[in-house]
């Protein structure tokens, strides 16, 4: 099993703000983040799948399949906009780096874990830079790759 | 457990060419990769070893041990390299960056006296790279 990971990037804006809270509580939650006009980020994120080395071709996953999943699912739908207000799910979730990068996991998911890839390669970690000193990883079913004995 | 990464750099050049297949498969699967020519990459090497703390020391391994270890078993064979052409290993098995990876495990794992051998990662650009874990 080899590890393959990609590195992307995408600017957008975003507020972390939270409806069901009032204003007060809003601003000390998140503080400059809750600025009612929002405020961007280059984040820089990172794929990376899980696989065999297939003996043809020397390759996990064709990098084709990689770039082109990450391109439709993720760069097109996020790159220069504003996550709030320009995507669905962000409507009712606060759009932190912690629930982005979930949100990438699944919208990947199903497109490398079998699907079009090759048999048995699959989507094992998101790791989303928000800023040079803040990064999220999300692993999926986190008990699973707890169960690995792996750190990384 | 502690784990402690060292890292090294080399540079090779490659081409990924498969003779089982016919040249337009080769072509459609490797694109630009398939040129017989090669093309160069700076890679970057980190090997992370596992181990615990050694009490009368303070370390898992004594560094300069790992640094000479990759010197001669990994930057020896495959710095300024044609990977294909001049390791043996890559005559016949593609040095895509995963088989890359694959080999310096089996190269630093068969001469790592102290420490248990944790990852390999090697990158072939910033943008790219491989963890192998041994299994």
């Amino acid at each position: 099993m080899v590890y393959l990971t990609r590195r992307y990037r995408f600017s957008a804006s975003h507020r972390l703000h939270n409806d069901n809270l009032s204003a007060e509580q809003n601003s000390r939650l998140y503080g400059k983040c809750d600025n009612a006009f929002g405020h961007g980020h280059n984040y820089v994120l990172e794929v990376t799948v899980a696989g065999e080395v297939d003996p043809g071709t020397g390759m996990a996953l064709d990098l084709g399949v990689l770039d082109g999943a990450v391109q439709r699912e993720v760069l097109d739908r996020f790159d220069l906009t504003n996550l709030n207000l320009d995507s669905e799910r962000f409507r009712e979730s606060v759009p932190t780096t912690e629930n982005v990068c979930i949100e990438i996991y699944n919208l990947l998911k199903d497109k490398l874990n079998g699907g079009t890839a090759r048999p048995g390669a699959r989507l094992d970690r998101v790791r989303l830079e928000e800023t040079n000193s803040n990064a999220f990883e999300y692993f999926g079913d986190t008990t699973a790759y707890q169960a690995t004995g792996k750190v990384r | 457990m502690i784990y402690v990464t060292r890292r090294a750099e080399f540079s090779a050049s490659h081409f990924y060419h498969n003779p089982a297949l016919s040249p337009e498969e080769n072509r459609r699967i490797f694109g630009k990769t398939n040129n017989p020519n090669g093309h160069g990459h700076n890679y970057t090497l980190d090997v992370t070893v596992a181990g615990e703390v050694d009490p009368t020391t303070g370390m898992v391994m004594d560094l300069k041990d790992l640094k000479k270890l990759l010197e001669s078993e990994v930057l020896e064979v495959m710095d300024h390299r044609f990977l294909n052409k001049e390791v043996p290993v890559f005559a016949t098995t593609i040095p895509t960056t995963e088989n890359i990876a694959i080999e310096i495990w089996k190269l630093v794992a068969a001469k790592l006296k102290s420490g248990r051998l944790h990852r390999i990662r090697v990158y072939e650009t910033p943008e790219l790279f491989v963890d192998y874990f041994g299994d």
